[in-house]
């Protein structure tokens, strides 16, 4: 099996006022290709942290993060940004659309990161949206959705530019069950191929079935791997 | 990301009007008192300015500015023109004297004597009449807002008669001139008349007016007329900078104006740059966001100076606007403001003044947004 990303031995530390906190302890973690994986556990447990220097927005004290067999670690600041652009896609909690663009254009975003005029992305960005059932609301603000439609422009955007991996926080933490629930079916639907990895942070355990693999942390190290099969990893 | 950072600055209306309203209003209030400042320091010298044909102005040295004059004997004018360099000079007589109308108006006006065979230094422009007939006994030339104050709501027109220092004489012309400071009507006459008309005093010669040579500059002459008469030769420019001196120094104008100016700048930058920098640290988890996904730091401090650039200027065009609009129509609803206005120099000065706000409220703000952790957008 390949993966998409391999952490080994991943250490990080935070300053606080106590002095020095550990909050990742030697982590190891392998996401495979053509699988959606959720990395669930108690709040503070360190997966959020860890989600973060996957993504490449954090840095971390020791170990190696190999994301598309490439060390983010070894990579420059410019570097780790382009590499972000091209090869990840991102969900946030709060969605973080930005209000002021129709949901087309924040939809294509990335796509205008990378160089292209806002209008034409939107455009290139539209037949995502039908997928995802958001073609009709196309030209409306963020305002004008409800948090469910939202998040399926923030889906729209997460993989508009066809990254290699996406990295999901909490997606369905500002939803209602039943929004909860049609966002991840839509999320798996449109994200889950063999040549890409999917990332989801939860601890909504409604939509745990919707992984392929399920890693448990606690304080900050893997406490248990589970697959489709329920067969755990110890 | 552009057209994106112009659509997050416009998305917000209110916040973009507060922003465009502070600039507009920092430069209104910056151009418009420094306008009026330039423009009641420039009447210090405006009888100076006025008398373009000469070069050099020529005084007792103990003259500290234009207003007060301290008399010479008719002898220097000749010292003067004896002088290497000095292509003619002739006497100019300054004083202020007392006027009244025949319905009894009384106004203290500023009465200028000229050269009586060539009335170099009478104001040039002429609405009403002929300069020339300065030339008829008793005859005096008026400037159009010193008409008005004389024979206040009556059209302009000629032969009518007033005393001034209990002399009548008659108006033969309606002229333009530069508003004096203390805005008294300008009042034209011959030399010769002048000194009838005016209080008697043993020395009487205000002023030698004079213009050097060809091949002569004007600096060297006005020096060696120091040198060679021990009188005070100044060049124009540097009669008008010693007067203008002077009121800088010895006057409140520039410290009250300047106060004012100094507030617009103050209220100015704190408007723009609260509302800006609010602007942006509202903005600053959308901005994080845009990092995560890949928008570089150079692409982010691109979209805020743009932001910046589009609010500044936009403000800057409408506060300069309403401040020319007020210098176009105001000095036309009042004769006395008339001569005030907006010069190239103010414009200019004020836009570095806002570029230098936008630019600081865009340091602070940026820094913000460029040492912003993109993992923000991962705290809930």
């Amino acid at each position: 099996m390949s993966f998409a990303v391999k952490c080994r031995d991943v250490i990080k530390s935070f300053e606080s006022e106590a002095g020095l906190q550990r909050v990742l302890h030697g982590v190891d973690l392998d996401v495979p290709w053509g699988e959606m994986t959720m990395l669930v556990g108690p709040s503070g447990c360190g997966k959020t942290t860890l989600l973060s220097i996957v993504a490449g927005i954090l840095s971390f004290d020791s170990g190696d993060v190999e994301v598309d067999g490439q060390d983010i670690a070894k990579m420059s600041d410019a570097l780790r940004v382009a590499f972000r652009r091209r090869t990840l896609g991102f969900i946030f909690q709060q969605y973080n659309l930005l209000p002021a663009l129709t949901a087309a254009e924040n939809a294509a975003i990335p796509l205008v990161a990378g160089g292209m005029e806002l209008s034409a992305a939107a455009k290139a960005a539209m037949p995502l949206l039908d997928q995802l059932g958001m073609g009709e609301h196309a030209a409306k603000l963020p305002r004008q959705l409800s948090g469910g439609q939202q998040q399926r422009v923030a889906i729209a955007r997460a993989l508009v530019h066809e990254p290699k991996l996406v990295v999901c926080d909490e997606p369905t933490a500002a939803l209602d069950a039943t929004g909860g629930r049609t966002v991840m079916e839509m999320l798996r639907a449109a994200s889950v191929r063999a040549d890409r990895a999917t990332l989801v942070v939860t601890h909504d355990h409604r939509i745990f079935d919707f992984a392929d693999r399920i890693v448990r942390m606690e304080d900050g190290r893997i406490a248990g791997i589970e697959t489709k099969a329920l067969e755990t990893v110890p | 990301m552009g057209k994106v950072a112009l659509r997050m600055l416009f998305g917000d209306p209110g916040k973009y009007l507060g922003l465009v309203f502070g600039i507009a209003f920092a430069t209104l209030l910056m151009a418009q008192q420094a306008g009026l400042f330039v423009g009641i320091l420039g009447r210090t010298v405006s009888q100076i300015v006025d008398v373009q044909e000469a070069d050099l102005w020529v005084m007792d040295p103990r003259v500290k500015y234009s207003d007060v004059t301290e008399p010479m004997t008719d002898t220097q004018l000749y010292r003067v023109r004896s002088v290497e360099g000095v292509a003619w000079a002739l006497p100019f007589y300054r004083a202020m004297s007392t006027a009244r109308s025949p319905d009894g108006i009384l106004e203290q006006t500023l009465l200028l004597g000229v050269d009586d065979a060539t009335l170099t230094g009478a104001p040039r422009k002429v609405l009403l009449g002929n300069i020339d007939d300065l030339r008829q006994p008793d005859a005096v030339a008026i400037d159009r807002a010193g008409f008005g104050r004389l024979w206040p709501n009556v059209p302009l027109d000629l032969g009518r008669e007033v005393e001034i220092n209990d002399r009548r004489v008659k108006v033969v012309a309606i002229t333009e001139a530069g508003a004096p400071f203390t805005t008294a009507p300008v009042v034209v006459m011959r030399y010769s008349q002048a000194l009838i008309v005016a209080q008697p005093r043993r020395s009487q010669l205000s002023y030698v007016i004079a213009r050097a040579a060809p091949g002569h500059n004007a600096e060297d002459v006005a020096a060696r007329i120091a040198r060679d008469t021990g009188l005070q030769g100044l060049t124009r420019d540097g009669f008008v900078n010693k007067t203008m001196t002077y009121f800088l120094r010895n006057t409140g104008i520039p410290i009250n104006f300047g106060i004012t100016i100094a507030l617009g700048f103050i209220v100015g930058a704190a408007i723009v740059g609260q509302t800006f920098f609010l602007f942006v640290v509202e903005n600053l988890r959308q901005f994080g966001a845009l990092k995560a996904i890949g928008v570089g730091n150079l692409a982010i401090l691109r979209m805020v100076l743009l932001q910046a650039g589009v609010a500044a200027v936009t403000g800057y065009s409408i506060g300069i606007g309403l401040a020319a609009a007020f210098f176009e129509f105001v000095p036309r609803i009042s004769i006395e403001l008339r001569g005030l206005a907006l010069p190239a120099e103010v414009a200019v000065g004020v836009a570095a003044a806002v570029l230098l706000i936008i630019a600081a409220a865009s340091f602070a703000s940026v820094r913000r947004v460029l040492v912003v952790d993109p993992a923000i957008v991962f705290r809930g």
